[in-house]
């Protein structure tokens, strides 16, 4: 067992704690895992129905092991933006949208991290629902082999093998993905899911970034003809050469044109002014944050940041943090994504790291900034109070601070640690325009995290805490 | 796509004459392409069928959610299928040898495509060819009516599950009637039943009557039993003809009826709307057959490629190369199905039966394990047995009648069950069950099996139609009841109502403990408290109405 850890938890005992906070303390504590990067992707269990198992077996596959990986962007016969324009068009003809955002793929090592979109439907029709009664939980399939009735012929862990899997995404990728852009997918968000679109960018200022425009006059040459410009060159021109006797009554066959008159407009450098912002990315990857919890979370997190980067047009600067009971900063998005799970939860610890960073870097002056915590709920900091200083310190620079909570199930809903001291400090009522929190049920899906996003960026004076 | 070079078409050829000697049988005339990646992406979507109509879901990935394969009859990823020729797909570097098992396993899939009654209405037409000028048609139609022929077809599409596949086989066998039968039909079925309303000893005394002077004069009996009639009941013959004029044979399903009788449709601006059903009814009952009978159909192949390729001269050195491919093919899991295995066990299974005489009654009548293990009485019918049962079964019959003890017994088959251990947080596969009768329950509920939906015409009032879901033990998957139902509104201008049953719970499910590693787990619940929770069924009546939905018990 780890020395500090071990003190951190003899302090906390001896501040007193319930037998429930301790059980699952200890069980982060004993547990041996480490949060190295997985050393290749494997593809998760194939947690196919034996039904798919009868219909999903085919000659191609069979004999001439020939399989569909990948559905490349470049042979789908309609891009992404027709898609979902057609989709737009429905809703005006009165039907529902069809076209959902399916799954984001992992990010590739090295680079910030690859988004990958899938747009995907479901045809609708009249079938049966075979998963109707819930009692009827155990699957059964076909066997064969030597055994008797009731004998345990194999076991598969629920959850895989010391903390493998918890970085999501590990393998995943069916057939048929297209790939695009976080920029796209953010585009998507904004229109598609009519995430707001930022109304206050905050201040503008300069960046070294330029545009090119047709502002500038030129007189000779140049790129395009400036008519009414030139035209006035002429006539001035005329007066001054006295060509012109009468005012009122002006003979443009008799104008006498200089080459010099001619003015054009051509292309040149503008600065341009954008609002830019950073974004911290925080999350718990503690012991408890095995499986579910940390999948929703960093989903979650790769939908928000690709929204950020729609909306500050890729000025969007991204910091990554996790945490245990210490937090540190990890270089890119494959780390933070893909780090497995172990040790014991102290949220204060991240907030710290945060205000640090901004501190030292002074980032308040340059650049509107957002936090974005995912946990579980679990802190060892009970009453959270390490984490409300923090948190209201932080509440002193943030453009928004979004909290998501994603259950595991444990007890009862809304009453996780986090939330219970978020609700006491009462920084949710007094700052929503600042501070959110957001409750992730542990079967939340892709639309439900959308939602979430929505709750946690939303302009709209939120109601009371969201569950 | 291109098609295989000579080299290789020789040993098709040569596989081809093979195959017939050992009876299979199948039209000469067959296609073999070569396929890329990329044309498996262009094909797949539409069943790789290269000709099908476009349509923008084929662009997009389907939600893999639950019941996929319930949705769509057929398998995108087939190697051979079922057009006249029949067209096959092959993997550009396949050795000889591997072509050659290969080529034996599609004969024995065209075998059966051209010989199981089950696609019988396949038989007639190419159905490349009509998937051409249907794709043609539907181009022409989206360049003149842009979206909207988009939503028609997906309309279309979501109600082609429950299309009448089996009334239209019915129809292929049902011998013609000549006018006389049909008269006698509608003397006893129709007139003295509904016209005259006569009591149970007058309609048997009529049936003997009739009956009597059948066993007397034969041929001429009808004649002068209706001409009695004519004397009696002046009005038959007029009220006879006029159900010859009202009555057509089609009994129809939702498709055909929204295009005989929906007002939309019918109108005059909306007639292009009629071709455009007709276009993904015909597709979808092409593919009807082919999901019903994968088992059967995968086990004929892979025992015909079995049969065929180890009695196959030209290949004499591969046989360990081949060993291991079948075996990936055909082995039995140990956890898990593969149809593969399954239905060539079972064919081996029945022509060993067949061999033995073992399908006699004289057989069924035995108890004595060891004597039923034992007899063997020689028939040597094994091929023309199973011969018969490629002809004339499907996946549901082949295993509702074949599959039973002995045959669980000599493969060791048992049901597998996967329950959670909270002990040790892991899923257990365990034995649930060895018994033949499970097994076939178990299989059969895997099975596809769309709904039995019927259009209630005597409870659809106002111009509203009325459909009514024959309730099997299963609900229907509430989240697309809204949308199908829209689709229909669309298409028949009217109000729709489905009346349907649904799982009332009496007691609301627990949720089931988080557990974490090294933490001690709570006691699973006691069995009689699970035991308590029970299902009960309601009727319940949708209605949609100007696109919104409601819901009310019935």
């Amino acid at each position: 067992m780890n020395q500090k850890l071990k003190a951190l938890y003899d302090d906390l005992k001896a501040r007193g704690l319930s037998p429930e906070q301790e059980k699952r303390i200890l069980a982060e504590l004993n547990d041996e895992s480490t949060h190295e990067l997985p050393l290749f992707s494997e593809r998760s269990g194939d947690p196919r129905k034996p039904s798919d198992e009868i219909y999903q077996a085919n000659d191609l596959a069979m004999l001439q092991n020939m399989t569909l990986d990948r559905f490349p962007y470049t042979t789908c016969l309609q891009s992404l933006d027709e898609l979902l324009e057609r989709d737009l068009l429905r809703e005006k003809d009165g039907f529902p949208r069809k076209i959902r955002v399916g799954r984001l793929v992992k990010p590739v090592k090295g680079g910030k991290g690859k988004v990958v979109v899938v747009p995907t439907t479901v045809e609708e029709k009249f079938i049966h629902d075979n998963s109707f009664n819930p009692q009827d939980e155990e699957e059964s399939s076909g066997g064969s082999g030597e055994g008797e009735e009731g004998e345990i012929i194999g076991e598969q862990p629920v959850r895989p093998e010391g903390g493998e899997g918890a970085g999501p995404g590990q393998g995943e990728g069916g057939p048929h993905e297209m790939e695009s852009s976080a920029y796209d997918l953010g585009k998507i968000l904004t229109e598609k899911f009519e995430l707001p679109h930022l109304k206050d960018k905050g201040k503008k200022r300069s960046l070294t970034r330029y545009t090119y425009d047709m502002t500038d006059k030129n007189r000779g040459f140049g790129q395009v003809l400036d008519k009414k410009a030139t035209l006035r060159q002429i006539v001035e021109t005329n007066i001054a050469l006295g060509n012109i006797p009468d005012v009122y009554d002006i003979d443009p066959m008799k104008f006498v044109i200089s080459p010099r008159d001619k003015i054009y407009r051509i292309l040149s450098r503008e600065k341009d002014y954008e609002s830019q912002a950073i974004v911290f990315f925080l999350r718990d990857y503690s012991g408890s944050m095995i499986g579910k919890p940390t999948e929703l979370i960093v989903s979650q997190h790769v939908l928000v940041y690709s929204w950020l980067l729609y909306q500050y047009d890729k000025q969007v600067e991204t910091r990554f943090i996790l945490h245990d009971t210490e937090a540190k900063e990890v270089p890119d998005f494959y780390t933070y994504y893909n780090s497995k799970v172990a040790g014991g939860t102290k949220v204060s610890s991240a907030f710290k790291l945060v205000n640090e960073i901004v501190e030292k870097e002074n980032l308040v002056t340059d650049y509107n900034i957002y936090v974005f915590h995912g946990t579980d709920g679990d802190d060892w900091d009970t009453d959270g109070k390490e984490s409300i200083p923090e948190i209201k310190k932080m509440l002193l620079y943030a453009n928004r601070i979004g909290i998501t909570i994603a259950e595991h199930g444990m007890g009862r809903s809304g009453n996780t640690e986090v939330e219970r001291y978020m609700v006491k400090s009462n920084l949710l009522k007094e700052r929503p325009e600042q501070i959110r929190l957001d409750t992730l049920p542990k079967d939340a899906d892709e639309p439900r995290l959308i939602e979430g996003i929505k709750k946690l960026i939303s302009f709209e004076r939120a109601r009371a805490p969201l569950s | 796509m291109e098609l295989i070079n000579q080299h290789t078409k020789k040993i098709m050829e040569g596989c081809k004459e093979r195959a017939k000697d050992q009876g299979l049988s199948f039209n000469e005339e067959t296609l073999e392409y070569i396929v890329t990646n990329r044309d498996l992406i262009e094909l797949s979507p539409k069943v790789m069928i290269p000709t099908l109509y476009d349509y923008w879901v084929h662009d997009v990935e389907v939600l893999k959610e639950k019941g996929k394969y319930e949705l769509y009859p057929g398998n995108p990823y087939e190697t051979v299928i079922n057009t006249q020729p029949a067209i096959s797909f092959y993997n550009d570097n396949n050795p000889d040898w591997l072509n050659v098992m290969i080529f034996y396993h599609v004969i024995g899939h065209i075998d059966f495509f051209q010989n199981n009654i089950f696609f019988k209405h396949t038989w007639d037409y190419d159905f490349t060819a009509r998937a051409l000028s249907d794709k043609r048609l539907i181009a022409r139609l989206r360049s003149e009516k842009g979206r909207f022929l988009d939503y028609v077809i997906e309309f279309a599409r979501s109600i082609d599950n429950i299309v009448g596949y089996h009334n239209e086989l019915s129809l292929l066998n049902t011998p013609h009637k000549t006018r006389k039968e049909k008269r006698t039909d509608y003397y006893f079925d129709v007139f003295l039943q509904s016209e005259k309303k006569v009591s149970i000893s007058q309609y048997i005394k009529e049936i003997e009557k009739y009956n009597d002077l059948k066993s007397r004069f034969r041929d001429a009996a009808e004649e002068s039993f209706f001409a009695e009639i004519e004397k009696k009941h002046p009005e038959f013959e007029p009220l006879f003809n006029k159900y010859l004029d009202k009555k057509t044979d089609r009994k129809s399903d939702l498709l055909q009826y929204l295009s005989d009788h929906s007002p939309f449709i019918n109108k005059e601006e909306n007639s292009w709307i009629k071709p455009v059903l007709e276009v993904v009814r015909t597709t979808s009952i092409f593919f009807q057959p082919q999901i019903r009978t994968k088992i059967m159909n995968e086990g004929w192949a892979s025992y015909w490629h079995e049969a065929l390729f180890l009695a196959d001269d030209r290949i004499k050195g591969h046989e360990v190369d081949y060993s291991r491919i079948n075996a990936g093919v055909t082995a039995m899991p140990r956890v898990g199905l593969n149809p593969y295995a399954l239905g060539m066990r079972m064919f081996h299974y029945l022509e060993e039966i067949g061999n033995k005489g073992k399908y006699t009654y004289d057989f069924q009548k035995i108890k004595d394990a060891n004597e039923r293990k034992t007899y063997d009485a020689k028939q040597g019918q094994g091929r023309e047995f199973i011969f018969n049962i490629r002809e004339n079964y499907c996946d549901f019959t082949f295993i509702n009648t074949f599959l039973d003890q002995d045959f669980m017994t000599k493969n060791d088959l048992f049901v597998v069950g996967k329950r959670l251990n909270n002990e040790r947080m892991v899923y257990e596969y365990y034995i649930k069950s060895k018994k033949a009768e499970d097994y076939r329950q178990m299989l059969i509920d895997l099975l596809y099996h769309p709904p039995f939906i019927e259009i209630d015409e005597a409870q659809s009032k106002n111009g509203a139609l009325y459909l009514n879901h024959r309730f099997e033990g299963k609900p229907l998957v509430t989240e697309y009841i809204a949308n199908t139902m829209m689709g229909i509104e669309y298409l028949l201008g009217a109000p729709v109502q489905l009346e349907t049953s649904e799982v009332t719970m009496t007691q609301a499910g627990q949720t089931a403990p988080f557990l974490l590693p090294g933490v001690p787990v709570p006691p699973p619940p006691q069995p009689d408290e699970a035991q308590a929770r029970t299902i009960s069924w309601q009727r319940v009546l949708y209605t949609m109405d100007k696109k919104k939905l409601t819901k009310k018990k019935l």
